[in-house]
C-alpha cells in the first residue's frame, strides 16, 4: 500500500500512468456532461414554481459543488507537501488553484442569474453568498501569493498555508443556510436524506456533477503533467523524453 | 512517519482547530449580524430597530394579501405561526411571491408596528417538482407542512431564548 502511494509521488511515475488515465477521464467526462446539459436543459421537468429558470440548476449545483471540493483538494495537497514534503503535491495544488476559481465564480454567476427571476435581486449579502464570495477571494488569494515570491519554494510554502486555513471556510459555506437565516433556501441534495426532488430531476443533476467531477480530475491530470515538465526540464529522464519526442 | 515529520502534522493540524475555533466564536458572537433578517417573533419581542431599513423575512399569511385595484399598493401580513407582521409595499412583486411563500421584505419598521417595504424578495425552498406532481399534491389536500414544522421550530426556540 505504502510503495504504491509512493511510486505516485514520483514524478516520473506519476508522468506516464497519468498519461494512460487522462484520456479515460477525458472521454467519461464529455460523454456526462453532454448527456446531462442535453437531459438537463431540454428533457427534464420544468419547476412548478420556478418554470424552467429552474434548469440553472444543471449548471449552478455542480460548479458550487466543485469549487468547494477543489478547495479541499487544494488544502489536503497542500498539507501532504507541507508535511511529507512531496513535491508532486506542490504541483498538483498549484494547478488545481485557477480551476477551483473559475468554479466558484461560476456558481456566483449562474446563482446571480438565477436569483434575478426567482428572487428578484441578484445579490444579497447573506451568510451563503457572502461566504462563496470569500471563497472565491482565497483562491484568488492562493494564486498570488504562490507568484509573490521570487523563490518558487516560499511561494508554495504560503500558498499551502493559506489553502489550509481557508479551509475552515468551507464547513460555513455548507452550513451556512442552516446556521443563520438566510435568503438561499437549504440543500437539496443531502447526505442523510433522499434529494428533495423527483427521479427525473435529480438522476440529470447527479450526472452532471459526476461529469464535473471528472473533468476537474482530467484537467488536473493534464495541467499537472506540464508542470512537471515545466518544473523537471533539467532532469535526465525529462530530457530523454524530449529527445524521443523529436 | 519520522518524528519530525509527525511533530509537524501535529503543529499544523493545532493551528488550524485553534483558527477553526476563533473563527467559529466569532461567527457566534456575531450571529444576530449574520442573519439576513428579522423573523415576526423577534421584531414583536422589540428587537428590531424602529425607522431604520432592516429586512424582514417570514412566510406571506394565507388570505392576507389586500391589492389595491388603482395602483400598485399591496398590503399583506408575513407570518413566522408564531408572530405576524403587517407590511405595506407599493411596487411590483416578484414572480414568485403568493400566499404562502417564503418572502423577505426590506423596508423602515414605523413607531405603530407596521412595515413600510421598499423591497421585496421572494425566497423559495429546496423542494423542486414537476407542475403535474405539484397539482396531483394540491389535489390530494397537501399543505407544505415541513416548512411550517420548521418555521414554527424557529419560533419555539426564539421565545425560550426571549423568556430566558
Amino acid at each position: 500500500m505504502w510503495t504504491f502511494i509512493h511510486k505516485w509521488g514520483s514524478p516520473k511515475w506519476f508522468y506516464s500512468m497519468s498519461g494512460k488515465l487522462q484520456p479515460w477521464f477525458w472521454t467519461v467526462s464529455l460523454l456526462l456532461i453532454a448527456v446531462g446539459t442535453l437531459w438537463g436543459l431540454a428533457f427534464a421537468p420544468a419547476d412548478y414554481q420556478q418554470g424552467n429558470s429552474f434548469r440553472i440548476i444543471y449548471v449552478h449545483v455542480p460548479a458550487a459543488f466543485l469549487a468547494q471540493s477543489i478547495f479541499v483538494s487544494m488544502a489536503a495537497a497542500a498539507l501532504v507537501f507541507m508535511v511529507w514534503k512531496i513535491k508532486i503535491a506542490d504541483m498538483a495544488a498549484t494547478v488545481m488553484a485557477p480551476l477551483g476559481a473559475v468554479m466558484t465564480f461560476v456558481a456566483l454567476f449562474s446563482g446571480a442569474v438565477w436569483g434575478v427571476p426567482t428572487w428578484g435581486t441578484w445579490w444579497m449579502w447573506d451568510a451563503r453568498l457572502t461566504s462563496m464570495l470569500i471563497l472565491l477571494f482565497l483562491f484568488l488569494g492562493v494564486i498570488a501569493l504562490r507568484s509573490a515570491f521570487t523563490s518558487r519554494d516560499s511561494g508554495s510554502r504560503a500558498a499551502s498555508v493559506l489553502a489550509m486555513v481557508g479551509v475552515i471556510n468551507i464547513p460555513i459555506i455548507k452550513y451556512s443556510v442552516d446556521w443563520w437565516f438566510t435568503l438561499h433556501q437549504p440543500a437539496t441534495f443531502r447526505v442523510t436524506s433522499s434529494p428533495s426532488m423527483p427521479t427525473e430531476m435529480w438522476l440529470p443533476l447527479l450526472i452532471m456533477v459526476l461529469g464535473f467531477y471528472c473533468f476537474f480530475i482530467a484537467l488536473t491530470l493534464m495541467r499537472t503533467r506540464s508542470e512537471i515538465l515545466r518544473r523537471e526540464a533539467n532532469k535526465r529522464w525529462v530530457m530523454d523524453l524530449m529527445k524521443e519526442a523529436h | 512517519m519520522t518524528p519530525k515529520r509527525r511533530q509537524k502534522l501535529l503543529i499544523i493540524l493545532g493551528g488550524l482547530v485553534l483558527a477553526g475555533l476563533a473563527i467559529g466564536l466569532t461567527l457566534y458572537a456575531l450571529r444576530a449580524n449574520i442573519n439576513l433578517f428579522f423573523s415576526p417573533v423577534q421584531i414583536a419581542q422589540g428587537d428590531a430597530p424602529i425607522e431604520r431599513s432592516i429586512r424582514a423575512g417570514g412566510l406571506v399569511k394565507e388570505g392576507s394579501v389586500f391589492r389595491d385595484p388603482q395602483s400598485l399598493d399591496v398590503e399583506f401580513r408575513i407570518t413566522d405561526y408564531v408572530d405576524e407582521l403587517g407590511v405595506s409595499y407599493n411596487g411590483i412583486l416578484p414572480d414568485l411571491f403568493r400566499e404562502g411563500q417564503g418572502v423577505v421584505v426590506v423596508g423602515k419598521l414605523q413607531a405603530d408596528g407596521r412595515f413600510v417595504a421598499d423591497k421585496v424578495l421572494a425566497r423559495h425552498d429546496e423542494n423542486y417538482m414537476p407542475p403535474e406532481v405539484a397539482q396531483a399534491l394540491e389535489d390530494a389536500g397537501y399543505s407544505p407542512a415541513d416548512y411550517q414544522e420548521k418555521a414554527a421550530e424557529v419560533g419555539k426556540r426564539l421565545n425560550k431564548q426571549a423568556s430566558e
